[in-house]
C-alpha cells in the first residue's frame, strides 16, 4: 500500500514520456497530454491516500502498514506510518494536484520536464514520510535536491540561478553531517530500522553530537532562525507550485524529522538543546515577523511570515508534552495548507500583472471582489483567527510550550501579534483602497480553474479550524507514545 | 612450486604479452587498422580477464606475483575497462586522422601492467609492473604527437611519473636495505621482528610514489595538464583503471607488508585524503575546462577512496574496492560523453560550450546530468554508495572527524558540478552540436544507466566479490 502510494507517481512519469514519444513534434497536444497525466497520477495518489487514512487504526501508536525487503549489504527496504506520519503523505498528496492545476496555464516552457519534476519529487516527498529505515529516509531526504534545483532553476523568477543554487548548498551542507551522523549510528546500533533506533539508548555525550549533527539538516529544512536566509531567495524566486510545494511540505519535512528522530533518538540531548531551541524560535517568531513587516515583496513577505510560523512549531514539538505535540503537529498542516494558499493567492496576481511589489496593487477589492474574499480567508488563517485551522495549532503549541516554558510562551505570543500587523497591513495595501496603478484597472476576477484550486484549500482551513478533533484523533495515540518514550528516555 | 604452475598463476598476464606482441607484428606488416585488428585487441583483454576467473590461486614465481580473489577482482575491472577503451578511442582517432595500429597495443601493454601491479608480490614486481604501465601510459598521452597540447601532456606527465618512480625506488630500496628482503611477507615480518624507523621512512617514500600515480594531492601536480592535453579517450581510459590499480597494489603493500604499523601510514593516508579532498573541492571552483574540471574531481574522489582505505580493515578495503569500481564506471561514462560531443568539428571542452545542451540531445544531457550528479555524491546514484561505504567504514573505524571534513569537502566540490547542471539546462545554446558517434553514445548510456538505476542490482552481486578480494587483501 505504501510502497504503491510512494511509486504511483513515477508511473505517470513513464506514462508522460511514452506520450511524449508518441505525439513527436505536437507540442501543445503533448504538453496537455503531460499536465492531464499529473493531475490523473496525483488524483490517484490523493485518492489511495485517504483510503489509507480511512484504514488507518488511530487506536494504535505501532507503525502500520509496515514492509520489510532485504536490500543488500545489509540494508533494508522498510516502510510503514504511524499517527504523525500519515497525515503528512495525505498533505502532500492534497496539494499536490492543486500545484499541477496551479501550473496549468503558468508554466508554458518545458511543461513535460516541469510534470515529470513535481512527479518525481511527489514520490521522494512521500518516501520521506513513509521511510522505516534510516538509509531509505535519507535517499529521499537528499534525493528530493535534484528536482527542486531544477524547478527553482529552469521555472524561477529572474533571479532563479542564484536561489537554486543557495537552496541546493545550505541543504546540502546540513545533509551531508546528517550523513555522518546517520552512518555512526548505525555502526554503534547495528542496526539501520528506524524503530529500533528510537529503542536503542545511545549514551548521553554521544547524543549531544548525533543531535547537532540532525540538527544541522533539520534546521536548515525547517528553517529556524539564523540558518533561514536560503528560504525568501528560494520562494521567491520559485514558480507558485514550486512555493506552494516548498512551504508546504518540504519545510514540514524538518518539523518531522525533530519529531521522529531528535526527541526519540537522542532525548537527553533533546532536554539538553532545548533552552537553546526555545531561544531560537522565539528570535524566529519575533524577529522574522518585524522583517515580514517590511517587505516590499509580496511573496518573500509570506516567505518570512513561514519562518515565524514555523517558530510556533519548533516551540511546540520541544516542549515534550502532549499539548505541544499535538499542537506543533497540527499547526504543520495547517501551515502546509494556509501557506500554500497564500502563495497560490500571490500566484493569481502574479499571473495577471508579472509583478510582485506590494505597492504596484492596491485596491484589488473593486475589481476581484471573490478574490479579496478568499485571500482575506487566508490572512486571517494565517493570523491565527479562532474559527480556522491557524488559530487551533497556535493556540496549542503555545499552551505547550507554557508548561515548559512560561517565558518563552509569552514572548512568542506576542509574534501572534505582530503577525496580525504584517498580515493586515499586507491585506489593506493590496486589497483595499482605491486603484493608483492604471495597469489594474482591466484586472480580472478569479477563473473558474483558480476558485477549483482554492475552494478544497478554503475546505480544509475551515474544516480543520472548526472540527480539529480529525487531526487530534489520529494523532493522539502516536503523540502520547512519542512524549512517553521521551520522558523515558530523558528520564524525566 | 612447478613451472607450469607458475606459468598457470601468470596466465592472464602470458595471454596479454602475446597478444600484444602478435598484434605489434600484425599491425607493423598490414598496417592499417580494421574492425578485425581492433576486435582481436578486445578479445585478448576478454580472453585474459577469463582466464583471471578460471585460473589457479596462488603464489607463483616465488611469490613474486599473487593470484588471489584480490587480483582477479581488480583485473577483471581492468581489462574490461580497457578493453572499452580500445574501439572508443581507435574510433575517435581516427575521426580525427590518426588511426595508428600502436593505440590498442598500447593499452593492452598498460593493462598487462596494470594486472601485474594488483598481483606484485614483492617491490620488485612491483616496480616492474608500474613502469610498464605508466610507460605505456606516457606514451598514449602524447599520442597525438602532431598536437603541441598532446605533447606536452606526455612530456609532463613522463617527467613527473619519473620523479615518483624515484621517489618509490628510493623508498623501495631503504626498505630492501633494512628489511633484508624485496618480499612483502619477509617485509612484515621484518616490521613485525622490529626493523624499525627505517623501513617506515622507505614507507613513506613508497605511499608517496604511489600517490603520484592515483593523483592524491600534494603529489597531483602533473593531473589538471595532462588530463587537459591528453586525447579525451585516452584521459577517460587513464583516469580509471590505472588508478584502480594503484589503489589496489597500495591496498596490498600497506596490508600485507605493513599490516603491523597501521597507526604509522593510516596518519599519512588521512592527511593526503583530507588535502586531495580540499584541493579538488576548492581548486575545482576555478576551473573552466571540463578535462581540467575531472582532473580535480578526481582528486577529491581518490581523496574519499583514501578515507576507505585509511580505515582498514576488510571493510575499509572493501569500501574502497567498490569505491574504485564504480568510480571507474562514472568516469569512462564521463569521458566517453565528452568525446561524444563536438560543435562544427571542434570538441566540446569548455563549461559554456556545454551551454543549452538539454534542448540540443536531451539524453546525452541527461546522462552528463548523472555523471555530475554521480560525482557529486547525491543518492540514489552510484557516487552516493561509493561515498556511503567509505564513509561507513571509516566512521565505524573511529575516523569520524575526517569524515566529516571530507563530507564537507563534498559540499563545496558540489558547486561546480551544479554549475555544469545549470550551464546545460538553463543557458540558451550558442549552436548546433555534431551527430555523435555511435561507440560513444552507446558507452555513455551504458555508463548513465549504471549509475542508476542497474548499480542497485550490480552492487548486490559487486558486494560478495569485494569482500572477498578485501578478505585476500587484509589476511592473506
Amino acid at each position: 500500500m505504501l510502497s504503491l502510494i510512494t511509486f504511483l507517481p513515477l508511473a505517470g512519469v513513464a506514462a508522460i514520456l511514452a506520450v511524449r514519444e508518441f505525439a513527436g513534434s505536437r507540442s501543445a497536444e503533448r504538453d496537455d497530454a503531460a499536465r492531464w497525466m499529473a493531475l490523473a497520477t496525483t488524483t490517484a495518489v490523493f485518492l489511495l491516500s485517504v483510503i489509507l487514512v480511512i484504514r488507518f487504526n488511530p487506536a494504535s501508536s505501532a507503525f502500520q502498514f509496515t514492509e520489510n525487503a532485504n536490500w543488500f549489504e545489509g540494508l533494508h527496504y522498510r516502510m510503514g506510518v504511524d499517527g504523525i506520519s500519515v497525515l503528512f503523505v495525505l498533505l502532500t498528496a492534497f496539494l499536490m494536484p492543486i500545484c499541477i492545476l496551479a501550473s496549468w496555464r503558468s508554466i508554458t516552457t518545458r511543461v513535460v520536464e516541469y510534470m515529470i519534476a513535481f512527479l518525481i519529487l511527489e514520490t521522494l516527498v512521500i518516501g520521506v514520510f513513509c521511510a522505516l529505515d534510516i538509509i531509505v529516509f535519507y535517499l529521499f531526504f537528499e534525493g528530493q535536491l535534484i528536482p527542486m534545483f531544477l524547478i527553482i532553476g529552469i521555472w524561477g523568477g529572474a533571479n532563479r540561478v542564484y536561489a537554486a543554487f543557495k537552496f541546493f548548498l545550505y541543504t546540502l551542507l546540513g545533509s551531508v553531517v546528517m550523513l555522518a551522523a546517520i552512518l555512526g549510528m548505525i555502526g554503534i546500533a547495528h542496526t539501520s530500522s528506524i524503530p529500533a533506533l528510537m529503542a536503542y539508548h545511545f549514551n548521553p555525550g554521544l547524543q549531544i553530537w548525533l543531535w547537532l549533527a540532525f540538527f544541522a539538516s533539520f534546521a536548515v529544512k525547517l528553517p529556524m532562525w539564523p540558518v533561514h536566509t536560503w528560504l525568501p531567495d528560494a520562494h521567491v524566486e520559485a514558480p507558485t507550485a514550486g512555493s506552494v510545494i516548498l512551504a508546504g511540505i518540504l519545510l514540514k519535512m524538518g518539523g518531522y524529522g525533530f519529531l521522529r528522530f531528535s526527541l526519540t533518538m537522542f532525548p537527553s540531548a533533546s532536554v539538553h538543546f532545548t533552552p537553546l531551541i526555545f531561544a531560537l524560535s522565539v528570535i524566529a517568531v519575533i524577529y522574522t515577523s518585524l522583517v515580514a513587516f517590511r517587505q516590499t515583496d509580496f511573496k518573500k513577505l509570506i516567505a518570512y511570515s513561514s519562518v515565524a510560523h514555523m517558530g510556533f512549531v519548533t516551540l511546540g514539538i520541544f516542549s515534550g508534552n502532549v499539548l505541544g505535540e499535538q499542537g506543533a503537529l497540527f499547526q504543520m498542516l495547517s501551515h502546509g495548507v494556509i501557506s500554500g494558499a497564500l502563495f497560490l493567492c500571490v500566484g493569481v496576481v502574479y499571473d495577471r500583472m508579472h509583478t510582485r511589489e506590494i505597492a504596484l496593487y492596491g485596491g484589488l477589492v473593486n475589481r476581484m471582489p471573490l478574490y479579496a474574499a478568499v485571500f482575506m480567508l487566508f490572512t486571517m488563517g494565517n493570523v491565527g483567527l479562532p474559527g480556522t485551522s491557524g488559530f487551533v495549532g497556535e493556540i496549542l503549541s503555545l499552551t505547550g510550550t507554557y508548561a515548559a516554558s512560561t517565558w518563552s510562551a509569552l514572548l512568542a505570543t506576542t509574534g501572534v501579534i505582530l503577525s496580525a500587523l504584517y498580515a493586515l497591513t499586507l491585506y489593506r495595501r493590496v486589497i483595499f483602497g482605491e486603484i493608483a496603478n492604471p495597469a489594474l484597472a482591466a484586472i480580472g476576477d478569479l477563473e473558474r480553474r483558480e476558485a477549483a484550486i482554492f475552494a478544497p484549500l478554503i475546505l480544509a482551513t475551515l474544516a480543520l479550524g472548526l472540527q480539529p478533533g480529525l487531526v487530534f484523533h489520529i494523532t493522539q495515540a502516536s503523540a502520547e507514545h512519542l512524549v512517553a518514550v521521551f520522558h523515558a528516555g530523558a528520564g524525566r | 612450486m612447478s613451472f607450469t604452475a607458475n606459468v598457470l598463476i601468470a596466465g592472464p598476464e602470458l595471454v596479454l604479452a602475446g597478444a600484444a606482441l602478435v598484434l605489434l607484428v600484425w599491425g607493423a606488416f598490414a598496417g592499417m587498422v580494421g574492425p578485425a585488428f581492433v576486435g582481436a585487441a578486445v578479445a585478448a583483454l576478454v580472453a585474459a580477464a577469463l582466464t583471471a576467473v578460471l585460473g589457479p590461486s596462488g603464489r607463483g614465481f616465488a611469490g613474486g606475483l599473487i593470484a588471489d580473489p584480490a587480483a582477479v577482482f581488480a583485473k577483471v575491472a581492468i581489462y574490461l575497462a580497457s578493453a572499452t577503451a580500445i574501439p572508443l578511442g581507435q574510433r575517435w582517432f581516427a575521426r580525427i586522422g590518426v588511426d595508428r595500429f600502436e593505440y590498442p597495443v598500447l593499452v593492452i601493454l598498460a593493462a598487462l601492467g596494470m594486472g601485474m601491479m594488483v598481483s606484485a608480490g614483492d617491490l620488485i614486481s612491483l616496480y616492474v609492473s608500474l613502469e610498464l604501465q605508466s610507460l605505456a601510459l606516457y606514451v598514449l598521452a602524447a599520442f597525438r604527437r602532431d598536437d603541441a597540447k598532446s605533447s606536452e601532456a606526455g612530456l609532463k606527465y613522463f617527467v613527473l611519473g619519473a620523479l615518483s618512480s624515484g621517489l618509490l625506488l628510493y623508498g623501495a630500496s631503504l626498505i630492501y636495505g633494512f628489511a633484508g628482503s624485496t618480499h612483502f611477507e619477509a617485509i612484515a615480518a621484518a616490521a613485525h621482528a622490529g626493523a624499525g624507523t627505517g623501513v617506515l621512512f622507505g614507507l613513506v617514500f613508497l605511499i608517496c610514489g604511489l600517490a603520484f600515480k592515483v593523483s592524491a594531492a600534494p603529489f597531483h601536480m602533473w593531473t589538471p595538464d595532462v588530463y587537459e592535453g591528453a586525447p579525451t579517450p585516452v584521459v577517460g581510459f587513464f583516469a580509471g583503471a590505472p588508478k584502480l590499480a594503484a589503489m589496489v597494489l597500495l591496498a596490498r603493500v600497506l596490508m600485507e607488508a605493513f599490516g603491523g604499523a597501521v597507526d604509522q601510514w593510516r596518519q599519512v593516508l588521512i592527511a593526503l585524503a583530507l588535502i586531495s579532498v580540499a584541493v579538488g573541492a576548492f581548486a575545482g571552483l576555478a576551473q573552466s575546462n571540463l578535462k581540467r574540471l575531472w582532473a580535480y574531481s578526481s582528486i577529491a574522489n581518490i581523496g574519499y577512496a583514501l578515507v576507505g582505505l585509511a580505515a582498514g580493515g576488510t571493510a575499509g578495503v572493501q569500501s574502497m574496492l567498490i569505491f574504485m569500481i564504480l568510480y571507474v564506471i562514472d568516469v569512462t561514462g564521463f569521458f566517453a560523453c565528452l568525446a561524444a560531443l563536438s560543435r562544427a568539428g571542434r570538441p566540446m571542452e569548455r563549461m559554456e560550450d556545454f551551454a543549452g545542451l538539454m534542448r540540443e540531445r536531451p539524453a546525452l544531457c541527461l546522462a552528463m546530468t548523472v555523471f555530475c550528479l554521480s560525482a557529486l555524491g547525491l543518492p540514489p546514484f552510484s557516487g552516493f554508495w561509493a561515498k556511503f561505504f567509505v564513509f561507513k567504514a571509516a566512521i565505524g573505524a573511529g575516523l569520524a572527524i575526517p569524515a566529516v571534513l571530507a563530507l564537507v569537502g563534498s559540499v563545496v566540490a558540489a558547486f561546480y558540478y551544479l554549475r555544469l547542471i545549470k550551464i546545460m539546462w538553463l543557458d540558451p545554446a550558442p549552436g548546433e552540436t555534431d551527430a555523435p558517434p555511435v561507440e560513444a553514445v552507446a558507452v555513455t548510456y551504458a555508463s548513465a544507466i549504471f549509475a542508476f538505476p542497474a548499480v542497485m542490482a550490480a552492487l548486490i552481486a559487486l558486494d560478495p566479490w569485494a569482500r572477498a578480494a578485501a578478505v585476500a587483501l587484509v589476511a592473506p
